[in-house]
């Protein structure tokens, strides 16, 4: 057996740079965001028609979960825990996503054009795509995650919400000009679609613990 | 002018079956997939959505004259979320054991493209009574496609309905795992979509 495979056969949960890669598997293909917990269904719908879109919006998915995990990570940790106001989690999570995309934005007007002008549409869309959100109250349940954890276990979910987006999109590139019965057209493919790629993904269920 | 004529009447109307929110406009839908798994988790999670859905678009509505058109949506989302909160609060208390199940998708309520949807489409331009009908309706539109759904997967994937078990269930029932699984929900809810858009559209111009 690989070292790998051994350490996460064992009972034992791994430790340091292993546990954090087991956490990138584990947030990207078995328990993947998109698939498995159904977050950020309506814009992967929305926008999944074309590839190149896809992909624009995947990287800024990626980027952005990956930031706010670990912002939010800290701000449970030093604010809202320490203060006793956990119940106002929800507002303050999406105040800090939402500000935190626009200075994003911000940022990207002034340092490269041509890249504010590929992300710019996708940039606030983000802000209400509820995969982002998600994984910052999914991560909260997770027992015994720290900062570092808590940033793998969003960038693995963004890299596995990309994967879920990129495949979708080159399916639906495929089959747009097969006949399908009127009622089926738009939403009810992509949805059976989905669901073929969930049944794959199910298959990478079990190869992790965590 | 009758009840169904009037703004409000209208409104409420067109949300539950023409216009609903969920096979209509796909919107709302990872809720839809994720807590469709048993009726009384649906069941709750779709009178917090009303509740959210109905009290937002009011509040949105009030204050549709004070607000600068460039921090709506933050105040839309601000507006929600504190509903939300109390929807969160009271699940936590009276219902602790659901909370675990469905806890973060309670919270997903504020991301829940619906809710933005009925504040920003009509709550932001008309008075406050018919955008708390209009809430409501979308609410209910979603809670009826919900319901449906989880209906079936909780008899073909449990067995059972609302936590009883059917009758004579050794006999006759075989378990559909797939149907507990998340590939079961996206399949049922396009069977769902395509039912409904058959029977909703009349062949008006359909947009490929």
């Amino acid at each position: 057996m690989t070292p790998l495979l051994a350490a996460v056969g064992t009972a034992a949960p791994p430790t340091g740079a292993l546990q954090l890669l087991v956490i990138l598997f584990a947030a990207a293909l078995t328990d993947n965001i998109l698939l498995t917990r159904f977050l950020g269904m309506c814009s992967f719908l929305a926008v999944s028609r074309q590839m190149k879109t896809s992909l624009g919006l995947g990287v800024a998915v990626v980027f952005v979960t990956t930031c706010t995990a670990g912002l939010n990570y800290l701000v449970h940790r030093y604010i809202t825990v320490p203060l006793r106001i956990e119940f106002l989690e929800y507002i303050i999570f999406i105040v800090v996503i939402a500000a935190f995309v626009q200075l994003v934005e911000m940022v990207i007007e002034r340092i490269s054009l041509p890249l504010y002008f590929a992300l710019g549409i996708f940039l606030p869309l983000i802000t209400v795509n509820c995969a982002i959100l998600g994984v910052s109250l999914f991560m909260l349940n997770k027992q015994g995650y720290g900062f570092l954890q808590c940033t793998v276990f969003g960038l693995g979910s963004g890299l596995g919400w990309m994967l879920a987006i990129v495949l979708m999109a080159g399916i639906r590139q495929r089959i747009r000009l097969d006949k399908v019965p009127r009622g089926l057209h738009g939403a009810g493919l992509s949805l059976i679609v989905t669901g073929i790629i969930a049944l794959a993904f199910v298959g990478f269920s079990g190869m992790v613990k965590f | 002018m009758s009840w169904k004529q009037s703004p409000g009447g209208r409104a409420f109307l067109r949300n539950l079956w023409t216009e609903n929110p969920v096979f209509r406009q796909v919107l709302g839908i990872c809720s839809t997939l994720a807590v469709t798994n048993l009726l009384k988790n649906t069941l709750i999670m779709c009178l917090g959505l009303i509740f959210t859905a109905g009290l937002s678009s009011f509040t949105v509505s009030l204050l549709r004259r004070h607000t600068p058109r460039q921090v709506r949506m933050m105040v839309q989302v601000l507006v929600i979320a504190a509903y939300v909160i109390v929807v969160d609060i009271t699940i936590r208390a009276f219902f602790p054991e659901i909370h675990k199940v469905i806890g973060p998708y309670v919270g997903l309520i504020i991301t829940n493209c619906i809710i933005m949807g009925r504040c920003e489409a009509f709550a932001a331009q008309n008075p406050a009574l018919p955008s708390l009908l209009d809430g409501v309706g979308a609410g209910l539109g979603y809670t009826f496609v919900l319901m449906s759904i989880a209906f079936v997967r909780e008899i073909l994937g449990f067995g059972t309905f609302f936590g009883m078990p059917l009758p004579a269930r050794e006999l006759w029932w075989h378990q559909w795992t797939i149907m507990v699984m998340p590939p079961g929900a996206f399949f049922m809810l396009a069977l769902f979509t395509w039912a409904a858009n058959s029977r909703a559209v009349v062949p008006e111009k359909q947009t490929p």
